[in-house]
């Protein structure tokens, strides 16, 4: 008789060529494997040194995010990457998927985005699939019931050469959530308030699953944005099982099945959902009817309060004080008094079409402040046309923000868009780490209305009162 | 280096990801805090510090290593000359990437990891075979690893060349699964 199993033991068991020993890991089988520019470069040429081709290039998907420009052109022709070694690496991707048979959604694909945009856009990410890809946010493909999780530029050559990895099976952590988001409260507010809750390390050597009500009224982008934080909190993949909005989400996507095949997967997906009684190694509740919208104050995303608050005074520890000097704020002080100069909306966080339309619904008809620069940058192509068809761009370009190409931007400021230092941005992407920005940019992590509550401010501002 | 939660954006900025080798990261090492804006050495960053000259171990504050997967935070440590870092929480990519390139992630109790900070350059020796530190004063702890990542790294062993020998075990996965990706 089987005991019962979680989502994660299904998907696991379900993947193993080899199943772990004390002495050897186990051999997991990757049934989709996400490629980039930034991080595969080495494992190409590590193939090209042992005369190795790539053993599935059909599980094998590439874009181009990380280094992209996102300045708006007419054509793509007309878009010119920022740097020699930006420049480079976006020309090794196009060579390198061409030498090894390669998908590639590059510069001229309609599908180009960012990586964890993509993969659910296109229907390759479902439900029950193992997904790698040398980025850590890959936990966003975990909100349709994958096991997904970012791997190092070894792993990816060693999935690229034999579509397997060398994995120990991580620990499982529940996070209930349970309640109903009071209006002007995001998925982005739940997933700062859980790891404000649990630590940025609370989640290290686990995989979470997060359930209950909350989670079953969230929509699929929703949902993803709760799984892309889940390496936030140090977990190595974020999981949500599979119902009725995720089949509904990957009905007619063009490499979702057809026919007799969808029904026979949708089938297999809905029973991945954990067995009753199943057991977790950790499990933790939150309360959705308690949630405020969150803003970070410090520089990793665990420090975080609702944005009304005052910053908190922990400064007998030296790495709270020192978040607190590079940040230049005080305790004790609310963080709505703090002075915005920029306002990014997009990353692989909070850059889909509904991310986009809660924050026009705040700008419509409003200004963004004098000497605030505001940024919009949808995650993929797709969105970009999708939030066109509804004039959502006119609605931002309007209020004086810009509209921007597809791409990673200003998350991690590798492709020419920085925050200057010294700046303060108030940001959807997720990490507020030193320099993530900029040298010296001070980042704030906050939902996409928060963002473009504080853009119309100058000010980190609740959106609440704006609805 | 008591900080906690250094992530790999510090141990390398993102700006310095475009190269495509792997080769020459050691210069851009912690590069925003060992640098002043003008480019000149930071004497007040502990690696800019007599203490830290020669050093191959780094110890740092609790949960190392996190945020971004990129496996440039142990090619640029490596590069730099350093072959462990200690610490009392280890990020789980981090700790991957790190094995897989020779760099040893330790994980100590807050005792061994407390004397360490408040010794630095201290001469502490670690051995690979028995995966235990010892410490100058000759207390000894020992410190978790996967079997088989001690294997690879004291037997040389490729995890690549590990995982081809199973290809016949993983072409039978491929035909026998019940549904395919
Ligand atoms: S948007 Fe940011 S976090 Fe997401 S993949 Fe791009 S750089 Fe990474």
């Amino acid at each position: 008789m089987h005991t019962a199993r979680t989502l994660f033991e299904k998907v696991w068991s379900q993947h193993l060529v080899k199943d772990e020993t004390p002495e050897t890991p186990a051999i997991l089988y990757i049934d989709l494997h996400l490629i980039h520019e930034v991080t595969t470069p080495q494992a190409f040429s590590l193939l090209r040194e042992r005369k190795l081709g790539v053993r599935r290039p059909d599980l094998t998907l590439g874009t181009m995010d990380h280094s992209t420009p996102t300045t708006p052109v007419r054509s793509f022709k007309d878009l010119a990457v920022v740097g020699e070694g930006a420049a480079n690496q976006v020309i090794k991707m196009q060579e390198n998927c061409k030498e090894f048979g390669l998908e590639l959604h590059g510069f001229d694909s309609d599908f180009r985005g960012i990586v964890h945009v993509i993969g659910p856009e296109l229907g390759a990410t479902q439900p029950g699939k193992t997904i790698v890809c040398g980025d850590s946010h890959t936990s966003t493909h975990g909100a349709f019931g994958a096991l997904a999780f970012g791997i190092g530029t070894t792993e990816v050559g060693h999935v690229l050469a034999t579509q397997c990895l060398l994995q120990r099976k991580p620990k499982t952590l529940a996070i209930n959530i349970n309640g109903q988001l009071q209006s002007g409260v995001t998925a982005k507010d739940v997933i700062l308030a859980t790891i404000g809750h649990i630590g940025v390390d609370g989640g290290t050597g686990h995989v979470i699953e997060y359930r209950g009500s909350a989670i079953d009224a969230m929509d699929m982008e929703a949902r993803m944005t709760v799984c892309n934080m889940s390496i936030e909190a140090g977990a190595r993949a974020g999981m949500i099982a599979p119902d009725e909005t995720t089949i509904a989400y990957l009905d007619g996507r063009p490499q979702s099945p057809r026919g007799k095949d969808w029904d026979m997967a949708v089938a297999r997906w809905l029973a991945l959902r954990g067995d009753p009684g199943a057991e977790f190694d950790k499990s933790i509740s939150i309360n959705a009817d308690e949630l405020s919208p969150m803003a970070t104050f410090g520089t990793n995303p665990g420090m975080v309060i609702p944005v009304g608050d005052v910053i908190p005074d922990n400064t007998g520890d030296a790495s709270f004080r020192k978040a607190l000097d590079y940040m230049q704020l005080s305790p004790g002080k609310p963080l709505s008094q703090s002075r915005v100069d920029v306002v990014f909306i997009g990353s692989c966080t909070n850059s889909r079409v509904s991310d986009l339309q809660q924050a026009a619904d705040i700008m419509r008809g409003r200004k963004v402040a004098d000497g605030v620069r505001m940024l919009v940058v949808p995650g993929s192509q797709q969105i970009k046309k999708a939030a066109e068809l509804i004039g959502l761009d006119k609605v931002f370009i309007e209020s004086g923000a810009e509209w921007r190409e597809s791409g990673c931007s200003m998350c991690l400021g590798m492709n020419g868009d920085t925050v200057p230092a010294g700046h303060l941005s108030v940001s959807t992407s997720n990490r507020n780490f030193e320099g993530r920005q900029g040298i010296g940019a001070r980042t704030i992590l906050a939902s996409p209305m928060t963002a473009a509550a504080s853009a119309i401010e100058g000010r980190v501002a609740d959106p609440r009162r704006y609805l | 280096m008591s900080a906690t939660d250094i992530d790999t954006d510090q141990i390398i900025p993102a700006r310095f990801l475009t190269t495509t080798s792997r080769e020459g990261l050691g210069s851009k090492l912690f590069h925003d805090w060992r640098f002043t804006g003008n480019g000149a050495a930071n004497p007040e960053f502990i690696l800019n510090q007599s203490e830290s000259d020669g050093c191959e171990i780094l110890v740092a504050g609790r949960n190392f290593g996190c945020g971004s997967s990129r496996e440039h935070a142990p090619w640029a440590l490596l590069d730099y000359g350093l072959r462990a870092v200690i610490s009392t929480e280890i990020a789980d990519i981090f700790r991957s990437n790190s094995l897989k390139n020779g760099l040893l992630p330790i994980v100590v109790n807050k005792a061994t990891h407390d004397w360490l900070l408040d010794n630095p350059g201290c001469e502490v020796r670690i051995d690979v075979e028995k995966s235990t530190i010892t410490l100058p004063n000759g207390t000894m702890a020992t410190y978790p690893i996967d079997h088989f990542a001690r294997y690879c790294l004291l037997e040389g062993i490729d995890q690549l060349g590990f995982l081809q020998n199973h290809s016949d075990a993983i072409t039978n996965f491929e035909e026998t699964r019940p549904w395919k990706p």
